[in-house]
């Protein structure tokens, strides 16, 4: 689709609706230049300064026990909040996607909210839920029940702030993709459960890789949200992005950067796979893209 | 199936399509739950305050201070983004050279990248001792610790929501509107500033509101670059992190509840502009 060109020949040819050469040059070098100073620097600072001191230090700032017991809370955070929020996402789809009712762009709007709630409040409204000043707090502490500054407030605020995303990547691709197929299956005898399973899951997976794959990067990522609530215990209630932060503000940079590199190459690998599934599945995806 | 008066008011149309109850009422369970009573309770602790001790933890000048950098920052940040978020957008859609596509991957960066990675390495690329932080050092330009720092963070930010959203709009631009301004004696320049630039004005507001809000409610990105002096480069959501830590649950709570009223009122002046402007522009 957008690999081709509408006039292939267009750089050896001056046209009444496009830009000179000269022009044309200018502007792709001052936006490859940009995004290199914005965008690829950092990430190169991040490789660099996690092996300054060679692999041996970087090795050893992983193997560290606090720095596993950040990456294994990371793990167990996101193992919770991203398959919570593909099940909401699944099912929110099917509700909006496939039926007209009253309201509809309002829940859409609702489940948009958390993108535009800074991640700091999405952390203070737990705080306040479940803090020592509330009604909550107490009583579930009276009955031995931590949340926060404990795993469960880590996972509730990762799930708030990831909330979206797999929602709003197939809300607009099953809205797209209409009811016809669905409506076939069941004229043919097959149960609800049988129709969504062998017809809509099948259409829709490329987007639900999608949005998981995002919801993911963010669960694993999430820092403001997650530092309000976790308390900072290290070895127990750090995960990836706050062990970087302790870390950082003892001034031990390279075992920082050593962490964070793992996060980055995470980010690398996104954003390959979300690559991947554009140029493959670009047909499904393109419901998705021109909304 | 029971014959239902078309003309009569109804929550939802017909369909054979199984599980509406049950689907719809888990999607408003879990978004209750999760999402709206804890923003209700938000709302709840700020207005059980009072409107004097409102007024008086909103209008503090540390809170007033911490609300002008944020907003300030995220304002300059998103016009920088607008700029080139355009200039990407449009190299991207329009242009074809090598490496294209890696390009394009790359703008997603921000969206992949943890904030608190992000906000370590644009430090050290920006600290005084920093490659490019020691250059402007020589020139007398502070960067990281300043206020250019927080600007540089929520532009890095901030960028891929104004290219992905500028981007499908403009692929979708149709080049006969281009060919008439063209045949009608319009240079390159008159069609691109007075036909091209006003058809994609709605998704370029859209997508520095989108830049804008996240830049003001952005944290891990930003603290480690501005040096958080009180006043000077003291981000707001850095003062509730602040008040959360000394118990101040009432002050926390209120600058919370400023923040999202401002940038609520913001984004719908936003949209009410971006739907004036469609209604003026976009006229198929």
């Amino acid at each position: 689709m957008a690999d081709v060109a509408p006039f292939p020949r267009r750089l050896t040819r001056a046209s009444a609706t496009s830009e000179s050469p000269l022009a044309r040059a200018l502007l792709i070098a001052l936006a490859l230049a940009f995004l290199s100073v914005v965008l690829l620097l950092p990430l190169l600072a991040v490789f660099s300064e996690a092996l300054r001191n060679g692999v041996a230090a970087w090795a050893a700032a992983l193997i560290e026990p606090d720095a596993l017991a950040a990456v294994r809370l990371t793990l167990i955070v996101a193992a919770f909040a991203v398959p919570l929020n593909l099940v909401f996402g699944v099912v929110a789809a099917w509700a909006i996607g496939k039926f007209e009712f009253k309201g509809k762009a309002f829940l859409i709007t609702l489940i948009d909210l958390p993108f535009s709630v800074s991640p700091v409040i999405s952390g203070l409204v737990y705080v306040l839920l479940f803090g020592s000043g509330s009604l909550l707090g107490p009583f579930l502490k009276s009955h031995g029940i931590e949340v926060l500054f404990a795993v469960p407030g880590i996972v509730l605020a990762t799930v708030f702030v990831t909330f979206p995303f797999v929602a709003r990547e197939l809300i607009p691709l099953m809205q797209e993709q209409g009811t016809a197929d669905e409506e076939a299956a069941l004229s043919l005898g097959a149960s609800g459960w049988q129709t969504f399973w062998h017809v809509t899951l099948p259409n829709i997976r490329w987007g639900l890789l999608y949005g998981v794959l995002l919801c993911n990067a963010r669960a694993m990522g999430e820092f403001g949200a997650v530092s309000v609530v976790s308390g900072h215990i290290r070895g127990l209630t750090n995960t990836m992005p706050l062990h970087i932060e302790i870390l950082y503000n003892e001034y031990n940079f390279a075992a920082a950067f050593a962490v964070a590199s793992l996060l980055a190459a995470l980010a690398l690998v996104t954003l390959v796979l979300k690559t991947a599934i554009e140029l493959r599945y670009a047909g499904q995806m393109a419901a998705v893209r021109g909304h | 199936m029971t014959a239902v008066a078309s003309s009569g008011w109804r929550f939802r149309q017909p369909s054979v399509l199984p599980g509406f109850g049950l689907t719809l009422g888990y999607t408003v369970a879990y978004l209750t739950l999760i999402i709206l009573i804890p923003l209700a309770g938000l709302a709840w602790r700020s207005a059980g305050l009072g409107l004097d001790e409102f007024l008086r933890i909103a209008g503090d000048p540390r809170t007033l201070g911490a609300l002008r950098v944020s907003f300030g920052a995220a304002f300059v940040a998103a016009l920088v983004n607008l700029v080139f978020g355009l200039v990407v957008a449009w190299v991207l859609v329009r242009y074809r050279f090598p490496g294209r596509r890696i390009i394009d991957a790359v703008v997603d960066l921000p969206f992949a990248l943890p904030t608190a990675v992000a906000g370590i390495a644009l430090t050290a690329i920006y600290a005084p001792n920093g490659p490019l932080g020691s250059w402007f050092a020589g020139h007398g330009i502070r960067i990281a610790y300043a206020f250019p720092g927080i600007v540089i963070a929520l532009v890095f930010i901030g960028l891929p929501f104004v290219v992905r959203t500028v981007q499908p709009v403009m692929e979708d631009l149709d080049r006969e509107v281009e060919e008439a301004a063209a045949t009608l004696g319009a240079g390159r320049f008159a069609t691109v500033f007075r036909v091209l630039l006003p058809a994609l004005m709605p998704a370029s507001l859209t997508g520095f509101a989108l830049a804008f809000a996240r830049g003001v409610g952005e944290y891990g990105s930003v603290i480690f670059i501005a040096g958080n002096i009180p006043f000077v480069t003291e981000i707001a959501p850095l003062l509730i992190v602040i008040r959360l830590e000394e118990f101040n649950y009432s002050a926390a709570t209120a600058i919370g509840a400023l923040m999202l009223m401002i940038s609520f009122a913001m984004l719908l002046v936003i949209n009410l502009i971006q739907a004036w402007s469609r209604r003026r522009y976009s006229n198929g």
